[in-house]
């Protein structure tokens, strides 16, 4: 299968007068439609690399491709397009807007692109409220819901766009473990239906396992890539 | 753009509290300057109205020995064709006299005038607290400070002394009241007939008077007028020129009243703006993640400028009420005795305006800093501390 991300030579440091090394030439590939975790204690680099990954965050040197693009070059407008209609974030806090419903919160992705929402995209939304199984809160605002329909609500929105890659970091982090466990079964269900390739920072040994690769960093190395 | 938009409006709706605090910011502040200013613009237009509203605001006046004028119908058809602002002419016959009365001589002056036309301008008919204008010959209205010192009512006859040393005897038809003691002391108002009669002069009169339909443009129209005038050895003097230090004090007073009005914005645009940039802050998590989905700078910032926006909007339309409210309770509780308001309010509906608009510009300009601290905000660092 293509890469669609590769990272080759990456390297970050924080700080100018004092300076960290967080990632040491890091060459890393994923392939499209795969469902790959990174694990690793905090502080490793791991979170790091995954907003490399998702260009919020540039390296100090090494390239990033994402489906054959370089994009550690790109300026900030390009990337913001870019992310727009490649990239869905899961963060391990929602960061849901308060003031809009859940069913708004899910299309604005789609509105920061184009904000006449078609028929079709609006089905679409509430295909993916009923894949996260919140069509009954469709209505609610952002507040009005629990930890774990805030974190499918933000899910959903993730996936809006058709995106090729999901970066999810830590996305359960705040779940217990029966939310835990529905929305890993979601993003699995997500991944077999769309082929969205899927990379998740997790803490979870048990959820990692059950992923197609692990990828172990330590110290902003990679320290162990295991592939079933 | 929409988007922005929509997400502004959003803002505004679930953050009530601070967004009324702002649009009641705004609009005291739109409400006082419209109050100020409006207040300013009255009192001047009243204190313009009192010092030269009845009285003649350009004058043509005889350079000549004799301090006569011969042709005045000529110098009268010469102003009514050189602007159409000049308004109320009139033509005066004037100079010293005495009035000898039971216990002594006053010294009055005699003016004489075609009193349908100098009534246009002194407002003669206005001022009479007893009796009528004189309608014939040797017959006069006096001022009421005159009138108390010799003594004289309506009716009376009184001994007019020329200069020359002729005795005539006026009728006095009315009694006046100009406000102006200097005026009602020594003014002795007669028709021109009668005047020219007692000063010697024929039919010659010593000046012409006039009003303008734009005080302030007296100069101008002065100016032109003395350039269509044929007539030889006139000079034409205005009341621009004659009163430098009511000009002067006018404009001081317009400048104190502009200081005024900007700093009242300058306040409510620092208000504004500080609460705007706070919001910024409270919304950093939400900007980040629209940030880290997509939204592009430019939006980002909008967002607040949307909000700077309807909120100026907002504002200007709550303060111009507000400041009406303030003018109307202004004219209906701070009253003379009479019952007239201290101050006449005059709205001026283009003032009124602009206030609305620097209202949302100001409110615009404060979503600037805001705005920019959206745009420049980072999503990974919202997204670190998140």
């Amino acid at each position: 299968m293509a890469d669609i991300i590769r990272l080759k030579d990456i390297n970050k440091i924080y700080g100018d007068k004092i300076k960290t090394q967080v990632l040491f030439d890091i060459n890393l590939n994923f392939d499209a439609g795969s469902f790959n975790s990174i694990i690793g204690e905090s502080g490793s680099g791991k979170s790091t690399m995954l907003n490399i990954i998702g260009t919020l965050d540039k390296p100090t040197s090494g390239e990033v491709y994402i489906s054959g693009d370089r994009t550690d070059t790109l300026d900030k407008q390009a990337l913001a397009s870019l992310r727009n209609q490649t990239m869905g974030f899961i963060f391990q806090f929602h960061y849901l807007l308060p003031e809009f419903t859940a069913k708004e919160n899910i299309l604005m992705p789609y509105k920061i692109h184009d904000y006449h929402v078609p028929k079709d995209v609006d089905e679409w939304a509430d295909e993916l409220l009923q894949l996260v199984g919140l069509t009954k809160v469709s209505k609610n605002l952002a507040n009005d819901m629990s930890g774990g329909q805030q974190q499918r609500t933000a899910i959903a929105r993730a996936l809006i766009n058709r995106p090729k890659i999901i970066l999810a970091d830590e996305p359960t982090g705040n779940l217990d473990s029966d939310s835990t466990e529905n929305v890993y079964k979601i993003l699995r269900d997500i991944n077999e239906r769309y082929k969205t390739t899927f990379v998740i920072i997790t803490h979870d040994q048990r959820i990692a396992e059950k992923t197609d690769r692990i990828i172990e960093v330590k110290d902003g190395r990679i320290h162990l890539d295991f592939k079933r | 753009m929409r988007l922005a938009f929509s997400i502004a409006l959003r803002f505004l709706k679930s953050g009530k509290g601070q967004t009324i605090l702002i649009v009641l910011g705004i609009s005291v502040g739109v409400a006082v300057q419209l109050f100020i200013g409006s207040l300013i613009q009255g009192l001047q237009i009243n204190l313009v109205n009192t010092t030269i509203g009845n009285s003649p605001q350009i004058t043509i006046t005889p350079t000549n020995t004799e301090k006569t004028i011969k042709d005045w119908e000529r110098a009268l058809y010469e102003a009514k064709i050189s602007s159409n602002d000049i308004i109320n002419l009139s033509v005066a016959a004037d100079g010293p006299a005495s009035f000898d009365y039971e216990s002594d001589i006053d010294p009055v002056l005699i003016r004489g005038f075609e009193l349908k036309n100098g009534n246009k301008i002194y407002g003669f008919e206005e001022g009479l607290y007893s009796g009528q204008l004189p309608s014939r010959k040797d017959e006069a209205i006096i001022g009421r400070e005159l009138a108390e010192k010799t003594e004289t009512n309506v009716n009376d006859k009184i001994l007019i002394v020329s200069p020359f040393g002729g005795a005539i005897r006026l009728t006095v038809t009315g009694l006046y009241d100009l406000k102006v003691s200097s005026i009602n002391e020594t003014w002795v108002i007669t028709n021109l007939e009668t005047a020219q009669d007692i000063l010697g002069i024929g039919n010659q009169v010593t000046g012409v008077e006039m009003q303008v339909n734009e005080v302030f443009e007296a100069d101008k129209i002065a100016k032109s007028l003395a350039y269509t005038l044929s007539l030889p050895e006139v000079k034409v003097d205005n009341w621009k020129d004659q009163n430098q230090q009511l000009l002067s004090g006018l404009n001081g007073q317009s400048v104190s009243s502009i200081m005024i009005q900007v700093f009242v914005l300058v306040a409510v645009l620092l208000g504004i703006s500080s609460v705007l940039a706070i919001s910024v802050v409270q919304r950093s998590k939400q900007l980040g993640i629209l940030k880290a989905m997509g939204i592009k700078d430019r939006d980002a910032s909008l967002i607040f400028v949307f909000q700077g926006l309807m909120l100026g909007i907002l504002g200007a339309i709550l303060g111009i009420t507000l400041g009406f409210g303030l003018l109307i309770s202004f004219t209906t509780f701070a009253v003379n005795p009479d019952g007239t308001p201290v101050v006449p309010i005059y709205i001026n509906n283009g003032f009124v305006a602009l206030s609305g608009v620097f209202a949302i510009i100001s409110a615009m300009t404060a979503s600037l800093i805001p705005a920019r601290l959206s745009s420049n905000l980072n999503p990974i660092e919202v997204i670190k501390n998140g």
